[in-house]
């Protein structure tokens, strides 16, 4: 060993070279690649470039990273961080700032830098890039949607889509072979026991089945929604794409079931033509008779017994707050829980004292606002707790 | 540092080797592979679905000629399954089969080698060197299973209470592959080396369909590829792997398809695009998917 020493030293420093970045390599993963390093032995770099990409990192995220950097460790012959650290003075992180740009950064860096969704790469360079990537999507996560911009909607859109998706389930009255169930399957024991001569050796189990629950959303997208329209339909496409008892309306000054459309690729395009359908812009919302036409055509195909309905509006009814507060009454009899999503309750000083609002509150099991990214996921996750 | 010769003298002779069984391994992958086999690693081999992973396996298997042993994983996978098993049945017949008085001294007897079920993991243990272990889309069994496997994969041994210890004594080559739908654990990715498959490059992917689809011809097997590439950047749910242009060039050939136009693409592309909706658009965008030399 002591005989490969600086050369030793040059590998396990490009090791330490990433960890400064913020990959995580272990002492474990330099051991990996100094050995396949003597394994290669005789090696040109593009077969240390590949032994580093197979033994430092095991993401394929980090895979454009580890190569950017190993161009300019191994190439440029970037400061060996042992210098750096030893010396206190600089560390590998504040070194690109002091570069110019040269416009010939190795495609990693982009494309890392390009998961924040766009926008502004040139000013970010090199392992600040990196870093960046994380703490910008949680920044994005608690930005209203209304606050965005074009680049930033783009991203949350792409994180919407993201969402995993949860349908609520019920417990059925009816049972289900299940290895790992709690209850003992006599039958089926009884029967497999007849090949043991009558030996019950094999128990079987059985669990109770799960159904999933109907969901129904319910989208406003009259005016003052229009911010909070295109996340909450690419919300409804996650919805729709992830169970089969999921229905889609929206309404503004009239109710349309929109679920065929945002069952298709392009969601987006579904709600421009839908949006033209249903809003009468100059008249603003009327929830009560939308979801009077809602409870008169639909409950009675069961769609809505027993069911989830998830209800985003920001409440400014222009009907009668009166005939909502009965819609309301008849929607919470037949749904198993009704969730309101108030994109305005994002902000700490709402309280809902829009007349529409108020009325509908009292049968309203959950109350959500549904401004951020954030809130979207918890809606998710309330969804499936529901 | 290794404590034996590799089977193969470089990355080049590997990659000729595979090549010699009909699978084309670039650079890198050859590189990963090489490496796993010198360091006596596990490699994990991620990619999307039909990119090749299981064929790796396959290949390295037949390329080694050592025994292909595949433990194909799925949700609720466990030990009894992966590991081995006592032959219940085949004990109590044992039993009955015993005289009465006797029975008593034969006890130890019913918990010997023959009664014992071997899975893909004691089978690949007992097998050593003589065997290549695939552990084939090991993200869709669970944690629990995942927390087992490395215990298996680190140490190559298992005990039997039983029987005893049974250890490997090289470890076997070990390819495990993942299609990603969830990320697995960082202990088990520590273990592994690592490396990604990506779709190939057109000029590699016509050198695949011409070694797997022979009876295709080469201006056929351009057109396939070709075709392939532009529905993969086209916005399709689930994107053609090499698997899928094999399949493809297969069908034409098959239906004496001279060339790839308009109307045996039409015909035959089931055999790419098995989603409805990316079955619409593309039929919708034939005149694109063939290319200017349909």
């Amino acid at each position: 060993m002591a005989s490969h020493s600086p050369a030793l030293h040059r590998l396990v420093g490009f090791g330490r070279y990433l960890r400064a970045v913020g990959l995580p390599v272990g002492t474990g993963r330099v051991l990996a690649f100094c050995r396949a390093a003597v394994a290669l032995d005789p090696f040109d770099r593009e077969d240390l470039r590949l032994a580093a990409r197979a033994t430092l990192v095991s993401r394929h995220e980090d895979l454009p990273v580890v190569d950017a950097l190993f161009h300019r460790y191994f190439h440029d012959g970037a400061a060996a961080p042992d210098e750096t650290f030893v010396g206190g003075a600089a560390t590998p992180t504040a070194e690109p700032k002091t570069r110019v740009p040269t416009g010939e950064e190795p495609d990693g860096i982009v494309v890392a830098a390009s998961w924040r969704g766009g926008g502004a790469e040139e000013e970010l360079e090199g392992e600040s890039a990196i870093r960046v990537v994380a703490s910008d999507t949680e920044v994005l996560r608690r930005k209203d949607f209304a606050d965005l911009t074009v680049d930033e909607r783009r991203a949350a859109l792409a994180l919407v889509r993201r969402l995993a998706f949860a349908i609520p389930s019920r417990r059925s009255r009816r049972y289900r072979a299940s290895p790992s169930g709690d209850r003992l399957d006599f039958r089926r024991t009884i029967r497999q026991s007849l090949r043991t001569e009558g030996e019950p050796f094999r128990r079987r189990w059985k669990a109770r089945r799960t159904r999933p629950r109907p969901l129904v959303l319910i989208l406003d997208v009259s005016g003052s929604m229009a911010p909070y329209s295109r996340p909450l339909v690419e919300f409804a496409h996650a919805a729709v794409r992830a169970g089969r008892k999921v229905e889609v309306f929206c309404f503004g000054t009239r109710l349309t079931r929109i679920t065929r459309a945002v069952r298709s690729r392009h969601p987006g395009e579904a709600l421009t033509s839908a949006g033209a359908a249903v809003t009468d812009w100059e008249g603003g919302t009327r929830i009560g008779e939308s979801l009077k036409e809602l409870l008169d055509g639909w409950a009675s195909r069961s769609a809505l017994r027993g069911s989830v309905v998830v209800l985003c509006s920001d409440g400014l009814e222009r009907g009668d707050p009166e005939l909502l507060a009965r819609q309301m009454q008849r929607l919470a009899r037949l749904a198993h829980r009704l969730v309101w999503v108030n994109p305005l309750k994002g902000s700490p000083r709402y309280e809902p004292l829009a007349r529409g609002m108020a009325a509908s509150l009292p049968f309203v099991d959950v109350f959500l606002p549904g401004h951020d990214l954030e809130s979207l996921e918890a809606l998710s996750a309330a969804v499936a707790l529901a | 540092m290794s404590e034996r010769e590799p089977p193969f003298e470089s990355v080049g002779d590997l990659q000729r080797s595979l090549q010699g069984e009909a699978y084309l391994a670039d650079r890198g992958l050859a590189t990963a592979i090489y490496l796993a086999l010198s360091l006596d690693k596990p490699l994990l081999l991620e990619g999307e679905a039909g990119v090749g992973k299981t064929e790796v396996a396959k290949a390295l298997a037949a390329a080694l000629d050592r025994r292909l042993i595949r433990l194909q994983c799925y949700e609720g996978i466990d030990a009894s399954q992966a590991l081995y098993e006592w032959n219940y049945p085949r004990q109590l017949l044992a039993i009955r089969a015993m005289p009465g008085p006797e029975a008593a001294g034969h006890v130890d007897d019913l918990f010997g080698p023959d009664f014992l079920v071997e899975r893909p993991l004691l089978e690949a243990i007992r097998a050593g060197r003589g065997a290549v272990l695939l552990v084939d889309e090991l993200d869709r069994a669970d944690d629990e299973f995942e927390a087992f496997l490395l215990e298996v994969l680190s140490e190559f041994a298992v005990s039997i209470p039983e029987l005893g210890r049974v250890a490997a004594e090289h470890p076997p080559a070990v390819i495990v592959t993942s299609n990603r739908t969830r990320e697995l654990h960082d202990a088990l990715k520590r273990r592994c080396l690592y490396h990604w498959i990506d779709h190939p490059t057109l000029e590699r992917e016509v050198e695949i369909i011409g070694l797997r689809a022979p009876e295709a011809s080469a201006a056929l097997a351009r057109q396939v590829a070709a075709a392939v590439a532009r529905i993969r950047v086209m916005d399709v749910a689930k994107r053609p792997g090499v698997a899928e242009s094999i399949d493809w060039a297969h069908a034409l050939a098959f239906l004496d398809a001279p060339a790839l136009n308009g109307e045996t693409a039409d015909a035959t592309l089931g055999a790419v695009l098995k989603d409805h909706d990316d079955l619409e658009m593309a039929r919708a965008a034939i005149v694109q998917v063939v290319g200017a030399d349909g």
